[in-house]
């Protein structure tokens, strides 16, 4: 179960440097190599990015994963409690698919987002400050790990509840539609909320009323310790939209070029046709499902081996970037320095922060509440309040 | 004012606030083009379209959600279950999302939603069509619930919920639909939220109740009243959460006595709630323990036999009361 056990003796994950192209041992799900190479550097998406939006794309990713070291550090050392769901591993994805949006597309995921978080542009410091419970967190202290938002970055968080999001997004694109917006909502989902029900009346929904929310299935093998072979039949899972008359496809999620091209592509279609549509990515997280997750029991170190030699989205970049002369190796070695800096200064932030007051634990509950000068309701809202407000 | 019924009355409440603010819609099942299935959105497609009066599949889940998301960005969807039985299924939506949003993003967003539909017994529909989860909903901070019992409380409670900035959860009454009284034609009629209504005055004992029981409680009223010489007191609590606790101290410092009346299951009931705050502040007042009536503690059943004896009528509010006089 999720909380009892804590995974701190596997060692940091490190960005492994350049020159792995280690071969041939075998990956069991994610194997690409039957389909034709593409190159995905000649997409139009991305030959029209600049050498900065380059860097930055490369920059986004590194952040992600030097902040979850950080937080995972900071994890064992006690200053973060509960669940703690790292994304190393499949920083593309978030860091791809938001590089894509425009200014009327919104996002909504589940609980594993502080590379959603990140990648909307929210800061290291009000995030970390958020894991540590402080009241400079991005929720005040009110949310943690699971609950990050950015309404103002069109993130509309962080949600606990597997699944819980899908009709959420649903609405989001509902919204954009009923107001006339050429936005749509991309809705993150794990290869195991696909098992829940409200996604499958969604997916009905999405299609009868043709709503712009685009579901992008995080496919990273497991859920918790569950394989995807053993916890869902048919595949691939992106396939059940079919049943809804939505376009669906399958990607990979290691090059971020890759995850562009799908994203872009999946957006132009939903602006022009506000259709919506699943889209499989298939990625994978180096970490337990949380921290406090017994890891081993389910999947080899090999296999986490193999995907960190020969898929790691940031060795992939990487290189990719050097081979097209836009970046050299001390400008990487750079951007690494700095967002191990920028990670250690927010857990310096949220270290120095102050706790929430035990008094704030009633404020927003309601609109109401919060704006007393507005209110129209009487009566007794709360009918037991913190010592501090008696 | 003109005497329309309760019906009519959220009918109206809906039409105008569609009509004042281009952001509220009503979705639900069957409310569109077969006018609601209890005919409360009668000639509202035909006035406001498709794209304000909207029919969903049978998927609580996905269209509760669905209108939670639109108004975390600013919609003011009202969504109606066809029973709130039905909102079991869609539980996650209610009690995850719309209650806990706001709090979870520390204020950044709040949820501008109303729920509505039906909460009752009494039809000899059975268990699962019978539920009254206003005790769920009051247990649950970030929710409000509000039982308006008559059409003049059905239109201007409506039209509050619709205009608040959080989630309100309405409870009606099929029972009640058809119930003709006068109702204001103002535009601006408004009952806040959080506001219980004295019904009828009285010296000897406050009956306590919401939602259909307050009609079981005037009549008991009545009947004490002539029978009995007693002279009681009802007052029609109208919203549980915000819930008016001042004017329940008040009633029970002047009568001394209280009898709790309502249609929801005992354990952790409304009442259960209300007796704690009575006995809480205003224990030197009462002069005879609270009592309570509630229906009987089973599952709805469906024959009338059972279920006539299962709802607490005037006779049982009669009973209850004369042991504590
Ligand atoms: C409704 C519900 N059931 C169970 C859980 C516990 N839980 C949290 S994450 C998770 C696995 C989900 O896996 P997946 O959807 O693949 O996402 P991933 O963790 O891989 O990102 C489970 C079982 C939950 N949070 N919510
Ligand atoms: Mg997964």
């Amino acid at each position: 179960m999720e909380g009892l056990y804590h995974d701190a003796t596997l060692e940091e994950s490190d960005v492994k440097n350049k020159n792995d192209t280690d071969t041939n041992t075998s990956t069991p799900k994610h194997d690409t190599s039957s389909k034709p190479e593409v190159n995905f550097a000649e997409s139009a998406c991305n030959l029209t990015l600049s050498t900065s939006s380059k860097i930055d794309l490369l920059t986004q990713m590194v952040r992600i994963r030097r902040f979850e070291e950080r937080s995972l550090r900071a994890y064992q050392q006690g200053h973060i409690g509960g669940f703690l769901h790292l994304y190393i591993g499949q920083e593309a994805v978030a860091v791809g698919s938001v590089s894509a949006m425009g200014q009327d597309d919104h996002i909504i995921t589940a609980y594993r987002d502080h590379g959603h978080a990140l990648a909307v542009g929210m800061d290291m410091d009000e995030c970390m400050a958020e894991l540590f419970g402080k009241k400079t967190g991005c929720s005040k202290g009110k949310g943690g790990s699971m609950h990050f938002f950015a309404p103002d970055k069109n993130f509309w968080g962080g949600h606990g509840i597997v699944g819980g999001q899908t009709p959420l997004g649903l609405g989001m694109a509902f919204a954009l539609k009923q107001g006339g917006k050429k936005g749509a909502c991309l809705c993150y989902m794990g290869d195991g909320a696909t098992n829940q029900g409200p996604f499958y009346e969604s997916l009905n929904l999405a299609s009868l009323w043709n709503l712009p929310v685009i579901y992008i299935i995080e496919n990273n093998g497991y859920s918790m310790g569950t394989a995807e072979s053993r916890h869902s039949a048919g595949e691939p899972l992106a396939r059940r939209g079919e049943a809804f008359d939505i376009d669906w496809s399958v990607t990979e999620g290691h090059n971020i070029y890759e995850v562009r091209d799908t994203i872009t592509n999946a957006l132009e279609q939903a602006h022009k046709d506000c259709r919506p549509s699943v889209l499989e990515i298939n990625t994978y997280r180096y970490r337990g499902h949380s921290v406090a997750d017994p890891d081993q029991t389910y999947r080899s170190k090999e296999e986490i081996e193999e995907y960190k030699k020969n898929k790691d989205p940031i060795s992939i970049f990487k290189d990719q970037l050097i081979q097209e002369g836009v970046i050299s190796d001390e400008q990487i070695t750079d951007i690494d320095i700095k967002a191990k800096d920028e990670a250690e200064a927010s857990a310096e932030f949220a270290l120095a922060s102050p706790y929430p007051d035990p008094s704030e634990l009633m404020d927003h509950i309601y609109w109401e509440t919060d704006n007393p000068s507005e209110s129209k309701s009487e009566g007794t809202m709360f009918f037991e309040l913190p010592k501090s407000n008696l | 004012m003109a005497i329309i019924t309760y019906r009519e009355a959220l009918n109206q409440a809906l039409s105008e606030e569609i009509e004042r603010d281009e952001n509220v819609i009503l979705l639900g099942e069957e409310v569109a083009q077969f006018k609601g299935s209890y005919k409360v959105s009668e000639g509202m497609l035909e006035k406001y379209g498709p794209k304000k009066i909207i029919d969903t599949p049978i998927s609580e889940a996905a269209f509760s959600g669905l209108a939670v998301g639109a108004a975390m960005m600013g919609m003011r969807p009202v969504v109606e279950f066809m029973f709130w039985s039905f909102c079991y299924v869609a539980f996650d939506q209610i009690f995850n999302n719309a209650a806990s949003v706001r709090y979870m993003s520390g204020g950044l967003i709040n949820v501008p939603i109303v729920f509505r539909g039906p909460a009752n017994g009494g039809t000899n529909v059975g268990a699962t069509h019978s539920h009254t989860p206003e005790n769920f909903i009051a247990n649950t901070p970030g929710l409000k619930v509000i039982c308006p019992s008559t059409p003049a409380d059905a239109k201007g409670m409506l039209k509050s919920a619709i205009r608040d900035n959080d989630p309100v959860c309405v409870m009606e009454n099929t029972i009640l639909y058809n119930m003709k009284d006068d109702v204001p034609e103002d535009n601006e009629f408004l009952i806040p939220l959080g506001k219980a209504n004295v019904l009828r005055e009285g010296a000897d004992i406050s009956i306590i109740a919401h939602g259909k029981a307050v009609h079981t409680s005037l009549e008991a009223a009545s009947v004490l009243e002539e029978k009995h010489n007693i002279n009681a007191e009802v007052i029609d609590l109208r919203s549980i959460r915000p819930l008016d606790v001042e004017t329940i101290l008040q009633s029970v410092k002047k009568t001394n006595r209280v009898l709790l009346v309502e249609e929801n299951k005992p354990f952790c009931g409304v009442g259960a709630q209300i007796s704690y705050l009575i006995q809480d502040r205003a224990f030197d007042f009462l002069d005879a323990p609270i009592k309570r009536v509630s229906a009987v503690d089973a599952p709805q059943a469906y024959s009338k036999a059972l279920e006539n004896a299962q709802i607490p009528d005037h006779n049982c509010v009669i009973a209850s009361a004369l042991t504590i006089l």
